[in-house]
């Protein structure tokens, strides 16, 4: 299924200065029941955004009017926690289109570049220079060119490289589907399949081989 | 010959074809899934035309968000019972094996996984839940994946991933009496930090892990995650034998013998090379607490808080009520959890009942004891736990993930603490506004019959 193609974006930047950041803050379990994919937006850090009573927490970076943009500038280790892509469907779903931090928790990750949401890996003290810029001046904008892998903050910053797995970077260029891809190398994976079988005679459980 | 790494035995034997730039198409042996993370992958298929490629390799349960009490009744909360019901309907139309809510084999996903014999030694195992790495105590490739990810296994029975870097944890020496994995998995991510292990699969090693039983492994390795690895492995030893030995589906194969014979290969050469490696001393280990708001925020029941400026860990503190330099020590408690994918097996509640044999519940407390699926229910009957947890004022409920992660109704209240054996203190995760201790059976025993937090070395050397 053909996906939304990333390849430059220039935006201003919604701070969040916090440190492992978890996917139960991002969206919290009880708004996992549903099963679509769409509306997660609403609850995307609900327990910050929202106060008890349910009105916004005007503390908040979201409830604050000054931030807004494509980009989500976060603390190390985001994502970090359960592997619900409801995390990524979530942000995604808010508008954002990137995520910018020092490291990224490995399944966050992947479920990101699955979805066309990039994630974007800097130095840590880059990052936290970032952090600091876009906290104090909402209107810094930034610019992602990701077939160049390079991120900087616009008009003149010096432009830093992030790294990407070239496959990950066409599929999302190119707003390529893995599916799509595995569907195409289905005789492939039957050869593989019957290769295995013949090795170990082991096709009792199962329409094929199992295990090592 | 090159020494080979476990880890690398086992996923080199799975690649189907390597994608140009460091990816590969991995095959997938043993695929679960649950109600949360699977429907919108079913849809996916269903707006492609694609059907289920190979149904027989994917075993279905529900756990997440169902009720631990009167599961004979349909699940009041709508959308929870939405949920169940369409993965019912999924796998009826896939052709995939279901445990549903009153079938005697289901539970946790990672509880009945290896209970039921689907978990093999050297399979690659992928489940829509970051606790998959639970089955790498039995010298498998287990990790969590994404919904995108749980829809190309169905579609294709393979994902593309990138191979990750490899580490290994040794941990030799014996553990001290009323410490147990779940204390040594605490005290090593709390050495080592939340993302300390980000980016690499872990074999845990050393005498201390090799004299764990199968239980206590699942327990090292399901928290794998919560140093940011993707997954834990162990290699196949006599201790994996046995559990195999007695779970009749495996024994019973005509090929079990060259099954073991083949599984003999299933550790790290000697010689073999981790791209990181790290050392801990087991006897120097004490019953673990968690203190923040990740489980890298632990230390020793006995300690005191530690110190930082860091604005993250300030805000965790608050959340916690708690402040650096403290001592948790006779802190009082309101709610006790047993249960999870982490210590909810039958040693877990071994572990927990030896304790409160012969003490009563203590004032005050709320104890959610939930066994992790129905056979360990089951077992908990026979062997009288559940008339010692009685006479101890506490009650066994019915298998599910529950206060884990507080889908269902077994929440804990805002401000609430709760020492909790399961695997993540986030905020939140137990309940909005809910304050998580990870712990122990033993600590969280100790807890319960006490009302405050306590090393339960003081009360088994009573």
């Amino acid at each position: 299924m053909q996906k939304k193609k990333f390849n430059i974006l220039e935006t201003t930047c919604v701070p969040l200065p916090l440190e492992n950041v978890d996917t139960d803050q991002i969206i919290p379990a009880r708004f996992l029941n549903a099963t679509s994919r769409e509306g997660f937006s609403e609850n995307l850090f609900r327990d910050w955004r929202y106060n008890d009573s349910g009105s916004a927490n005007e503390g908040f970076v979201l409830n604050d009017p000054r931030y807004k943009g494509e980009v989500l500038v976060a603390g190390r280790n985001f994502g970090c926690g359960s592997s619900r892509e409801h995390a990524v469907w979530a942000v995604s779903d808010y508008g954002f289109r990137a995520v910018v931090s020092s490291f990224f928790a490995d399944i966050f990750r992947s479920n990101a570049l699955n979805n066309g949401l990039l994630p974007v890996i800097v130095p840590e003290d880059y990052l936290n220079n970032l952090l600091r810029i876009v906290t104090d001046d909402p209107g810094t904008r930034v610019r992602i060119d990701l077939e160049k892998q390079l991120f900087s903050v616009l008009p003149d910053g010096e432009p830093v490289k992030f790294d990407i797995d070239p496959y990950r970077k066409e599929c999302i260029m190119k707003g390529l589907d893995d599916v799509d891809y595995l569907l195409s190398i289905r005789d492939i994976i039957k050869a593989f399949e019957l290769r295995n079988a013949l090795k170990y005679e082991n096709r009792d459980n199962g329409h094929h081989p199992e295990g090592w | 010959m090159t020494p080979k790494t476990l880890f690398d035995k086992i996923w080199d034997s799975h690649v189907v074809r390597s994608i140009q730039g460091g990816s590969d198409v991995l095959y997938i042996d043993r695929h679960y899934i649950h109600e949360v993370t699977s429907p919108q992958a079913f849809e996916g298929l269903r707006q492609r035309g694609v059907s289920v490629f190979r149904p027989r390799k994917t075993v279905a349960t529900a756990d997440h968000n169902i009720p631990t009490t009167n599961q004979d009744q349909p699940i009041k909360d709508e959308l929870s019972h939405l949920q169940v019901e369409k993965l019912e309907e999924n796998c009826r139309e896939s052709g995939i094996e279901y445990f549903g809510l009153n079938d005697p084999n289901n539970g946790i996903v990672h509880v009945i996984g290896p209970e039921l014999g689907y978990t093999l030694p050297g399979m690659t195992i992928v489940c829509g839940d970051s606790h998959t790495s639970t089955h790498g105590a039995f010298g498998t490739i287990a990790f969590g994946i994404g919904t995108s990810e749980v829809e190309m296994v169905l579609a294709s029975q393979c994902i593309v991933q990138s191979k990750p870097k490899k580490m290994r944890i040794t941990i030799n020496g014996k553990l001290q009496k009323g410490v147990s994995a779940k204390d040594m998995i605490l005290y090593i991510i709390s050495q080592i930090s939340s993302g300390g292990a980000t980016g690499y699969f872990v074999e845990y090693a050393g005498s201390a892990i090799e004299s764990l039983n199968m239980e206590e492994r699942m327990t090292v390795c399901n928290m794998s995650i919560e140093m940011g690895a993707r997954g834990g492995l162990i290699a196949v030893d006599l201790t994996t034998y046995e559990y195999l030995n007695r779970i009749p589906a495996v024994s019973n194969r005509h090929d079990f013998k060259s099954l073991l014979l083949k599984w003999r290969a299933l550790k790290s050469d000697e010689g073999a090379i981790f791209d990181h490696e790290l050392q801990f001393d087991a006897g120097g280990i004490k019953p673990m607490i968690t203190y923040g708001t990740n489980p890298g925020m632990g230390m020793a029941v006995d300690d005191t808080i530690p110190h930082s400026e860091s604005a993250s860990y300030i805000k965790s503190l608050d959340y916690m009520g708690f402040r650096p330099g403290m001592s948790l020590k006779g802190h009082p408690v309101d709610y006790v959890f047993l249960g999870s994918c982490t210590n909810g097996r039958i040693e877990d509640l071994r572990a927990f009942a030896s304790l409160v044999k012969g003490r009563q519940k203590a004032p005050g407390i709320t104890a959610l004891i939930v066994p992790g699926s129905k056979k360990v229910e089951q077992q908990a009957v026979e062997e009288g736990l559940d008339t010692i947890l009685g006479e101890a004022g506490f009650e066994l409920r019915q298998p599910g993930c529950s206060s884990c992660l507080a889908m269902n109704e077994d929440k804990i209240p805002a401000g609430k603490y709760a020492v909790s054996t399961s695997n993540r203190n986030f905020e939140g995760r137990q309940g909005p506004g809910s304050r998580t201790l990870l712990a122990s059976p033993l600590t969280a025993a100790a807890a319960a019959v006490t009302g405050v937090i306590t090393d339960p070395r003081d009360l088994l050397n009573e």
